[in-house]
């Protein structure tokens, strides 16, 4: 095992409180794995990023462990022996074992994104790190790569599966709508209207207990008011729902 | 409704303006009444440049872009029916003021002499045709509300002044999955009240569920256009089939493109003009008619 995270918390100090930007999440990657890390902005999939290389001043981390080839890593806002082994922009030169890529990508066009995300997968299947994680908001594009996509939602992982899981037979409701609502070239709004998610993510100064999607969820029922465990309803597939 | 004619757009570079980029070269096209036309381009290929010229925010070296016949003449008049809604919708607005300011400063500029109940019923109203409820938006700075909340404002803004052409470059691209559609499903609804919307993307997936027609464009010049549905599925420059190769999808993994490097439709820019492949289907080649690797 690569990359182990064990209920990672970690909070923003802010002037109106503390925004519980990652609260309680736990994966893992496996050696020669890409996990692509999915998510709406403000889910903190940057946020994870960061904690995994090098907080910023206002993060605070409040509990939880990372442990990365066997080895629990302190997680502080100054490692030196820890950004050697992991590096958030591609300085595959320091030999890495774990490669954290968030949003690089994003900026570019689609020829050359294609290129840059296959020159990522190349760094993998080359041995050049060990494995990686692949942040973005782009669904489409990590399933172009990832072996497993986890994606999140106010601060939580909401669900985990092989990429393939997760846009054919997605269990968490966010993940379902979120994957339709995604327009596909050939889709038209003549033929197949989409739909959004209606509202918003929660405020993380003060998230509600429960589930936090339950407030734009259709499938919320009274038991939501209470959270929902992560539970690994098949191999290496993790729903945090009720009703999954 | 909306026509450029061989439009052209030279930028001076270099330290004395002594060197010239052609940012667009002989662009032609047109956006009818009620009807989305998509501009697909990467970066650098003169789409911003366009939507610029045709909002009259920069003029263009030659060629003539008009409205209804008439040439695009920047002012009050102008503005009144076309409009443009630009990527980040943070920077649009000043921080210091309400976001709501701006229906102030439209009613300020175009409508001082109606009664202030009556405007608000018509900010109410337009407010609630972008699916906008004005309680939750009246009063509030542009950091209280979402990037899809202040898209929507800029857009209801817009249809105060009940405009004909709205130019949107880029309009979804900051705003996330769940809310970007919403977008689209409004200027669907729109489209369907009659407006003409130029839909500036480089994003091909945006681009096809909305429009009409397609417009590919490459190094400042069109490459291919036509009915989307036709150039979509039957892309016949290899620019085109290039971009659709490269745009990740869903449930279908990436496949290798064609080489097209050897393709004489390849780099030909618009230097042959366009040639009307099939009906509604225009390509650019410069080899065209005799080109071999007509597909």
């Amino acid at each position: 095992m690569s990359l182990r995270v064990s209920d990672l918390r970690v909070h923003y100090q802010t002037l109106k409180g503390e925004v519980k930007a990652l609260d309680g999440v736990s994966f893992e990657v496996g050696d020669g794995e890409i996990l692509g890390l999915a998510g709406e902005s403000g889910c903190g999939k940057t946020t994870l990023g960061k904690s995994l290389i090098r907080m910023d001043g206002r993060m605070r981390h409040i509990g939880g462990e990372v442990e990365l080839d066997g080895e629990v890593m302190p997680i502080g806002d100054d490692r030196p022996g820890m950004k050697q082994r992991m590096v958030m922009v591609i300085s595959t030169l320091l030999d890495p074992s774990l490669l954290i890529a968030d949003e690089v990508t994003s900026a570019l066009d689609v020829s050359t994104q294609k290129a840059v995300a296959r020159a990522l997968a190349g760094f993998r299947d080359n041995g050049v790190v060990k494995s990686m994680i692949f942040i973005t908001h782009d669904i489409s594009l990590t399933y172009q790569i990832a072996d497993t996509i986890m994606i999140m939602y106010a601060g939580k992982v909401a669900e985990r599966a092989p990429a393939k899981v997760i846009v054919e037979a997605p269990r968490h409701p966010y993940t379902k709508l979120l994957i339709d609502s995604l327009p596909e070239v050939g889709v038209r709004h003549a033929d197949r209207k989409l739909a959004g998610i209606p509202g918003g993510p929660p405020s993380l100064l003060d998230p509600p207990t429960g589930c936090r999607f339950r407030d734009r969820c259709p499938l919320a029922y009274d038991r939501c008011a209470e959270e929902p465990p992560a539970v690994e309803i098949e191999p290496n597939h993790v729903v945090a729902c009720w009703k999954a | 409704m909306l026509r450029l004619d061989n439009v052209t757009k030279v930028y001076k570079v270099g330290a004395f303006g002594g060197g010239s980029l052609t940012a667009v070269g002989g662009v032609s096209f047109d956006v009818r009444q009620g009807e989305v036309v998509s501009l697909i381009g990467e970066s650098g290929s003169g789409k911003s440049t366009l939507g610029r010229m045709i909002l009259g925010l920069t003029p263009a070296t030659s060629g003539s872009i008009t409205l209804d016949g008439v040439p695009v003449k920047p002012g009050k008049a102008y503005y009144r029916d076309v409009q443009g809604v630009f990527q980040d919708p943070f920077s649009t607005f000043n921080p210091v003021f309400k976001a709501d300011r701006v229906f102030r400063m439209i009613k300020e500029a175009y409508f001082p002499g109606v009664p202030e109940a009556e405007w608000t019923g018509r900010v109410r109203s337009s407010l609630e045709d972008v699916r906008l409820n004005p309680d939750q938006i009246l009063g509030k700075f542009p950091h209280q509300l979402s990037g899809g909340q202040l898209q929507r404002l800029l857009i209801a803004r817009a249809l105060l002044l009940d405009i004909k052409l709205l130019v949107a470059d880029e309009i979804t691209s900051m705003l996330d999955a769940s809310t970007r559609i919403d977008v689209l499903n409004l200027l669907a609804e729109l489209k369907a009240r009659g407006l003409g919307v130029l839909y500036i993307t480089h994003d091909l997936s945006l681009g096809t569920y909305l429009a009409e027609r397609t417009v590919v464009l490459r190094s400042g010049a069109v490459v291919e256009m036509g009915l989307t549905e036709k150039v979509f599925s039957r892309p016949l420059h290899p620019y085109t089939r290039q971009l659709l190769a490269a745009v990740p999808r869903l449930r279908e993994p990436w496949q290798d493109a064609e080489p097209v490097e050897s393709c004489p439709y390849h780099d030909s820019g618009a230097t042959g003009g366009l040639l009307e492949e099939e009906k509604d289907h225009f390509v650019a080649c410069a080899r065209l008619p005799e080109c071999a690797g007509r597909p």
